[in-house]
């Protein structure tokens, strides 16, 4: 596709680094907002199961929001090393955008991240509360500025070209942020994030579930207790997800067809298209070969209509395509996921209905296989938004090759080795430490870092002049 | 007006994002030196107690730096993009570096094998000297100068490595050290807090030597660097900026010497910082990438800045009131001991 090139290195870097780093966002995202709503049913129900399992999913927070913040740091700066072209031309519109984020969500998080995980004993109930409620605000702001800022590159808006410098620059500011793309992708995001955690946390239920039946037990009313949160997750989420990822697919038929036609593997332009099951797009000789299909359902899904008209790649010419034979996988493997969530979350309402969801270990098989499927399908998202845009930054006007440093290929073939390396070993580390953490059973009275063991930290040492923490938040 | 605005607005920046920096250095700087000092204190409830006094802060004190990063990004974009590639490597290992002290706050108190517990102790005062020493390095090539044409990076890939740049990297780390070791005097008691208050001393002479020798090497760097110390209106600015720095290092000491004095060292250590940093900064007034471009070439358009602004003037109060509000819930001294293990 690409000879080994500086260009081609500082793309494959920023897949690497950016596909690492948006796990956990994504993880933040979801799981903080779980976290609001354990801690405000405890507090609104007096329930302690609630607080056990804050107490629990809080210490995977802590690494997970460090492990965000850490690869977060990278991402702000490799703009400036790898693609000062591109931040030079784009900077006065992308880089206030990013400002505002760090300023209106990363300080927000961070501020209040010691109260929230170390704060229990010394702030009282409702302030440690709103304290939770401000990272989980903070992780969606961010999530806002961000998607606005990337759906700016696909769609953009609002903004005049400088003919002297090549530069971008604002002329309004409200079509820049509420661009055309913006609306779907956030809710499109958003949920995803949110499935990305309701999958995790049935799948470590699961895993509980199904031990407790091999140890000839049940399992402790916490595990049950959040087994049915996520399965609720599932059965209400999954369902609006395929909702707004349609709409998202039918803006961005009008807004980026060469997208659509490379992820449909469709070469010709046509009505009453088909629907493609399987096929190898081949870029070369400009076809899809053994192709599985579906008569009229292509046009049925894109446009809503049988006869519908939809786009083919030879619409454009060759240096403008985005790489077919890799969006139209990820493409499926998305819409794969997204169809099996929906059917686990349909068949536990069923079986709750039944009232037999905590007895079926099939399903609890099958949660705990689906951990990552989240995940995944947010990858695979990620992939068929990014890579279709290319090959361009900003969609049809500034192209990645006009984006890049000046960089000496050894140079960025040093970092790329050394962030390989770095990233080994720390996501190594943390998922770990995660599954370390996963594998221990949520249980009553569970010990938080708010209260014993120095989980890096330190709201556990009492201050010598201090008065004495506020007993009713020990439970 | 546009003109007006073109001129004020990036003056006005340039101070926010020195204001910006400065805070990342003392607030990343204490927390980087309780890394380094590492190197001095091996016992193992000790260095918990040390990590545990910035536990709740640091997450705060590093989004700093990426605050840092954005905002030079959507305000002087031609600065972004051309001090970044000419200090690739420099920010490369920085990078790297605070990655793996950053993950290591939440693995080294987890780990359970005593080879794991070594192996994250080790990140974590590794990880806080290359950062440190790389920040020393980058603030030292800028001083220095880039090459720059036609605002693109023209220089090679090991410009940084200069004697001047690695001399910065070796003072920021000892400068880093002491922050940590006199808040750490401030934060602790007991032991932990007179073995600081004895390493305090060496830092604090070692700090001066070399403050002396940057002061004297830096306009020698270029002639405009020098203009300042010759030149009657400019001199009447930088010269009492020794002055001030003698007699801050005099209140260090006296601090350091009298044991009932607790948070008066750190203090003056933050002193001496501003003063350094503004040192500089006079010096290499007004240009952001010395020696060829000014803050005015390096702007972005008045729209951005001014959009960027508004915000701003209303949401940097607020960041920082909020970030008191949790150094005031996690305020006092932490015992050692007890509760650890």
């Amino acid at each position: 596709m690409f000879g080994l090139s500086a260009l081609f290195l500082a793309r494959f870097q920023f897949a690497f680094t950016v596909g690492f780093h948006i796990v956990f966002p994504a993880f933040s995202i979801g799981l903080a907002a779980y976290l609001a709503v354990l801690e405000g049913l405890w507090l609104k129900t007096g329930r302690s199961a609630y607080l056990d399992l804050f107490k629990y999913w809080l210490k995977v927070f802590s690494v997970v929001f460090g492990m965000g913040v850490v690869s977060g740091l990278v991402m702000s700066y490799e703009f400036g090393t790898n693609w000062s072209a591109f931040s030079q031309k784009a900077g006065p519109i992308l880089g206030p955008m990013l400002a505002y984020e760090v300023m209106t969500a990363f300080f927000l998080e961070a501020g209040f991240l010691g109260v929230m995980m170390f704060g229990l004993n010394r702030v009282g109930k409702g302030l440690h509360f709103a304290a939770t409620c401000m990272v989980s605000i903070g992780t969606l702001i961010s999530m806002s500025w961000i998607l606005s800022s990337n759906s700016w590159m696909q769609t953009p808006r609002g903004y005049r070209i400088d003919e002297a410098t090549g530069r971008f620059l604002p002329v309004d500011w409200w079509q820049i942020v509420f661009n055309p793309s913006f609306p779907y992708r956030i809710v499109h995001m958003g949920l995803a994030a949110f499935l990305c955690v309701a999958f995790i946390v049935a799948g470590v239920a699961g895993w509980h579930l199904l031990k407790a039946r091999r140890e000839g037990r049940q399992a402790s009313e916490q595990v049950r207790l959040m087994f049915s949160m996520a399965m609720w997750m599932a059965a209400i989420v999954s369902p609006i997800q395929v909702l707004a990822g349609d709409t998202q697919g039918l803006n961005t038929l009008e807004y980026q067809p060469a997208k659509i036609a490379a992820l449909e593997g469709d070469w010709e332009s046509e009505s009453r298209a088909p629907e493609l099951l399987f096929g190898i797009p081949d870029m070369k000789n400009e076809t899809t070969h053994f192709k599985i299909a579906i008569p009229y359902l292509g046009s049925l899904i894109l446009t809503h209509s049988l006869d519908g008209k939809v786009p083919g790649l030879k619409d454009y010419p060759k240096e403008d395509r985005p790489y077919s034979p890799l969006l139209f996988f990820s493409f499926r493997i998305m819409i794969a996921l997204g169809m099996l969530m929906v059917l686990v979350g349909l068949w536990s309402l069923y079986l709750r209905w039944k009232g037999k969801l905590y007895d079926t270990p099939l399903l609890h098989r099958i949660a705990l296989f689906m951990s990552p499927a989240g995940f995944l399908a947010l990858l695979c998202g990620w992939i068929t938004t990014e890579v279709g845009r290319q090959p361009f930054t900003v969609y049809g006007l500034l192209r990645t090759s006009d984006s890049v440093s000046p960089i000496a290929l050894p140079n960025i073939a040093t970092s790329m080795v050394a962030f390989v390396i770095v990233y080994f070993i720390v996501f190594t580390g943390g998922i770990t430490i995660l599954l370390r953490t996963f594998a221990e059973e949520p249980h009553p009275d569970q010990h938080g870092p708010a209260e014993d063991q120095p989980q890096r930290a330190a709201g556990t040492t009492q201050v010598s002049h201090q008065p004495q923490p506020d007993a009713g938040m020990a439970e | 007006m546009t003109e007006t605005a073109g001129f004020w607005l990036p003056m006005v920046w340039a101070l926010l994002a020195a204001t910006a920096i400065f805070l990342y250095i003392c607030l990343d700087g204490f927390d980087l030196g309780i890394g380094i000092l590492f190197l001095k204190e091996k016992d193992a409830d000790h260095r918990n107690l040390m990590v545990n006094t910035v536990a709740p802060v640091w997450d705060g004190n590093e989004t700093w730096m990426i605050f840092g990063g954005a905002a030079l990004y959507g305000v002087f974009p031609v600065a972004y993009g051309t001090i970044l590639p000419a200090l690739y490597l420099p920010v490369l290992f920085m990078l790297l570096a605070l990655i793996l002290r950053g993950v290591s706050f939440e693995f080294r108190f987890k780990a359970e094998s005593p080879m794991s517990k070594f192996f994250w102790d080790t990140a974590f005062c590794g990880g806080s000297i290359v950062a440190a020493f790389m920040q020393g390095v980058i603030l030292g090539t800028l001083v220095q100068g880039i090459k720059v044409e036609n605002n693109v990076f023209v220089g090679s890939s090991f410009d940084w490595f200069s004697p001047f740049s690695l001399f910065c990297g070796l003072a920021v780390v000892i400068g880093y050290a002491l922050l940590g070791a006199t808040w750490l005097l401030w934060r602790c008691e007991g032991e932990l807090h007179d073995t600081m208050r004895r390493i305090s001393f060496a830092l604090a002479g070692l700090m001066l030597v070399t403050i002396a020798l940057v002061s004297v090497w830096t306009p020698m760097l270029h002639t405009t660097y020098m203009q300042h110390w010759l030149a009657m209106p400019q001199l009447a600015l930088v010269a009492p900026v020794p002055v001030a720095v003698a007699v801050l290092a005099g209140v260090l000491f006296l601090g350091l010497r009298n044991p009932r004095s607790h948070l008066l060292p750190f203090v003056a250590t933050l002193g001496l910082f501003f003063l350094c940093f503004s040192g500089l900064g006079i010096n290499v007034w007004p240009y952001i990438v010395p020696p060829t471009i000014t803050i005015w070439q390096a702007s972005s358009p008045p729209e951005s800045q001014t959009f960027l602004l508004v915000g701003t003037m209303f949401l940097l109060p607020l960041i920082l009131s909020y970030t008191a509000y949790s150094y005031y819930v996690f305020r006092g001294k932490m015992s050692a001991g007890h509760h650890y293990h």
